[in-house]
């Protein structure tokens, strides 16, 4: 049912720059989701250089372990749960309704959940940083956290998982009264994520409220083990629901600034499909090394089944470069193999962002964590420091990336303000990437040589039979480029802070706001393919890099294996 | 014809083609890879590692544990290592218990002979560290996992807790002793 041109003046307006309808309700709650977002990681930003110097044994910023420990705690909750989370509802809502070109089907439900997840997370936090649940984000039972943590917790992801059940129902609102029939591959893959959300929140839900009943006397105790097994289906679960929007939106932002229309739609769906199917088994790589269950259900959920997902983002890993090479050869970049890449718009940070998260996911966080989410492998990762440097370059090299990309462009058009400090927005990406490279690989090897994660003196010092365990020089000399890529990278986090912040509150009003670059193709109707000339590949530079890329992942694979070898004991 | 769609607006009715010539071939290759890895770890590595992560494990209660753990330290104790005792089983069950903030006991093994080590916890969550080897386990309060070791090289082994256990985890080692 379409609104009459009247009705649709009274709720919202037409974008002036895509044509899309703007529900007003759907733009309010996308600002202050965004928004609080964006909060978010400028809070967990403040301690992560905080938590960055003080594993900088050099250094070590930090002198009291109880703050460094609430720290670690605070940073886990406020970028892995909160900054994602609500970028990810904006984001949703963005999807649901304003590209399907529909009014918000309730707002009050929209502000409910929105309500719901500010005072949880907000809640939390205080509760972590006044020192009543320094036991990480993952609060393991029977660690001693105020019950207030769990129940907080609660509340957000109970808002979370209404704002999730929200979108879908917009989704199968507009597919009933026939809006639409097949959704824009963009959306599809919010879908997907949506999807994943509902079991990862479910699974969380399911974790920490016998944690909470445990901690008020109600039942006796939470089983450490069961405890871990769903709440990894939560806390990695959270990863996979980041894994399907930050594809999308790199599908997304490949349309927006060159064009690109994927060469295979089913296929790139397929991929997608793969996800929903089999990636949540993958999470129980949390507990490879644990007692409980069997050698098999550990092994085939996570080397089976998820490399039935992992087979999917290999497929993403080759349909989105391919359709970026085929629209920029259309538009006659065809010189060289690479004339295609050479000539995008590397200076328009929605491309920049982009290609930057997708390398960045692609080449350290998606095989590092390929590698140690195999059961043997795992031995020598389990909460090493390489376990944060694969996820700090996933969640952050990766989908942090590509949020800050999009919202180059979803910011300025839904405030209808000018994108402040452009000329940063250009560096921005570069800058960020720059410093999460360092940091991933030297926290990387840094774990490799076995230095623990979430520890706050690795000095060891008050035994010496075990002082000097992690005192080598290489050691130390990778942890002190680590806290220098992280104070790179958080400068680069500033500049996004601030350039996402002044928009919102400075920015120039403009009803047809300056966004930069945006490709005519970007909301164009579908047309025929151009004819494929010639017996080749129709996107040969882009099969050169997924076989480079292919044989580097063939290359850590044996190298991890000879290394996991040469451990001098016999385990079984 | 084939129709192609910006993934920013719904495609066309007919948006399921056949693959082409680059995605049969990069599909392919992904599937070969996806299968060699599963051999990897289900078929190759089972059949000539001398590592595997097969070990078993049950549930238990703390003080039953606990009381094991000091069974053996009375039997088989040899000196002390900064407050700790050490211990030197013979070949069989060993036990260690990780608590608030510290491995017990300090272990000394022969090169070349075979443990079953029993380990658990008797508060929080644990992790067991041996470095510089790396080898990484999870220890949980209530369960044991019984993994079956064989030092195949002497030398003095830290272990190091890598799960968060509270204020003083930072403080939390152990030792293992290879004697040849």
């Amino acid at each position: 049912m379409a609104l009459s041109g009247a009705l649709r003046n009274a709720v919202g307006r037409t974008c002036g720059v895509t044509g899309l309808f703007v529900d007003r309700s759907s733009e309010r709650l996308i600002i202050v989701n965004a928004v609080t977002a964006v909060l978010w990681l400028a809070t967990g930003g403040v301690m992560a250089l905080l938590i960055a110097l003080t594993r900088w044994p050099a250094v070590h910023l930090i002198s009291s372990p109880e703050w460094f420990y609430r720290l670690v705690s605070a940073h886990g909750a406020a970028m892995l749960v909160f900054w994602i989370l609500f970028f990810e509802v904006a984001g949703l809502i963005f999807g649901g309704t304003i590209l399907l070109n529909q009014p918000m089907v309730a707002p009050k439900v929209g502000w409910l959940a929105y309500g719901m997840m500010l005072f949880g997370s907000v809640a939390a936090a205080v509760v972590v940083l006044s020192g009543h649940a320094t036991v990480m984000f993952t609060a393991y039972p029977p660690l001693e956290a105020s019950h207030w943590f769990y129940l907080f917790i609660l509340v957000f992801a109970v808002g979370a998982l209404i704002a999730v059940i929200h979108f879908l129902v917009q989704i199968t609102r507009a597919r009933i009264t026939g809006r639409i029939r097949t959704l824009p591959l963009f959306t599809f893959g919010l879908v997907v994520a949506a999807i994943l959300a509902l079991f990862t929140l479910a699974s969380g839900t399911a974790a920490l409220i016998p944690a909470w009943l445990a901690r008020l006397g109600v039942i006796e105790t939470a089983d450490p083990g069961v405890y871990r097994l769903l709440f990894w289906g939560f806390g990695h679960g959270a990863q996979q629901v980041n894994l399907a929007a930050m594809v999308a939106i790199w599908y997304g932002l490949a349309s927006l600034m060159v064009g690109a229309r994927p060469i295979n739609e089913g296929l790139s769906r397929l991929a997608f499909l793969l996800y929903v199917l089999f990636i949540q088994m993958g999470s129980m790589h949390h507990i490879l090394v644990d007692p409980g269950l069997s050698h098999w259900a550990r092994g085939i959920n996570t080397s089976y089944f998820l490399y039935a997902a992992v087979m999917g983002s290999m497929i993403h890993a080759f349909t989105i470069p391919a359709s970026v090479e085929v629209a920029q050869r259309e538009k006659g970049h065809t010189g060289s193999l690479f004339a295609w890449l050479r000539n995008a718009p590397w200076g328009s940070p929605g491309f920049s962002a982009f290609a930057l998260s997708f390398a960045m996911f692609g080449i350290l966080g998606g095989i590092s964590g390929v590698i140690m989410g195999g059961i043997q492998l795992n031995l020598i990762a389990h909460n090493t420091l390489i376990v944060p440097a694969h996820f700090h370059m996933t969640v952050v090299a990766g989908t942090t990336l590509a949020f800050m990309g999009i919202s180059y462009y979803l910011v300025p058009l839904i405030t209808r303000r000018d994108l402040f400090l452009p000329g940063w927005a250009k560096v921005q990406p570069y800058i960020f990437t720059t410093g999460m490279l360092i940091f991933g690989i030297a926290m990387g090897l840094a774990g490799h040589w076995g230095v623990p994660r979430r520890h706050w003196d690795i000095s060891l010092s008050a035994y010496p039979f075990a002082a000097g365990t992690f005192d080598g020089p290489r050691i130390q000399m990778a942890l002190a480029i680590t806290a220098l890529g992280a104070t790179i990278a958080i400068i680069g986090g500033t500049m996004y802070v601030i350039i996402a912040a002044g928009t919102v509150f400075l920015g120039k009003r403009n009803d047809v706001p300056n966004i930069g670059h945006v490709d005519a193709g970007a909301f164009a109707p579908p047309a025929p393919a151009a004819p494929h000339v010639g017996r080749g590949f129709e996107a040969p530079g882009t099969m050169t890099l997924a076989m480079t890329w292919l044989a580097l992942f063939v290359v850590l694979y044996a190298v991890s294996w000879y290394e996991f070898s040469s451990i001098q004991w016999g385990i079984r | 014809m084939i129709e192609r769609s910006s993934t920013l607006v719904a495609p066309g009715a007919r948006w399921w083609s056949p693959l082409g010539r680059d995605e049969r071939l990069w599909f392919m290759v992904v599937l070969v890879w996806a299968l060699a890895m599963f051999l990897m770890i289900f078929v190759i590595w089972p059949a000539i590692g001398d590592q595997q992560l097969t070990f078993s494990s049950y549930r238990t209660d703390t003080a039953t544990f606990k009381a094991a753990v000091d069974a053996s330290i009375a039997a088989h104790q040899v000196g002390e290592l900064e407050g700790r005792p050490v211990v030197a089983p013979p070949p069989g069950d060993v036990y260690l218990l990780g608590e608030r903030f510290q491995f017990t006991p300090a272990l000394r093994l022969k090169k070349g002979e075979t443990y079953r080590l029993l380990l658990s916890s008797s508060d929080v969550q644990h992790g067991l560290s041996i470095q510089p080897d790396n080898i990484n386990f999870q220890v949980l309060p209530g369960y044991v996992s019984a993994i079956t070791l064989t030092p195949k090289q002497d030398g003095e082994y830290t272990i190091v807790c890598n799960e968060y256990c509270g204020i003083g985890h930072h403080l939390m080692v152990g030792q293992i002793a290879v004697v040849p």
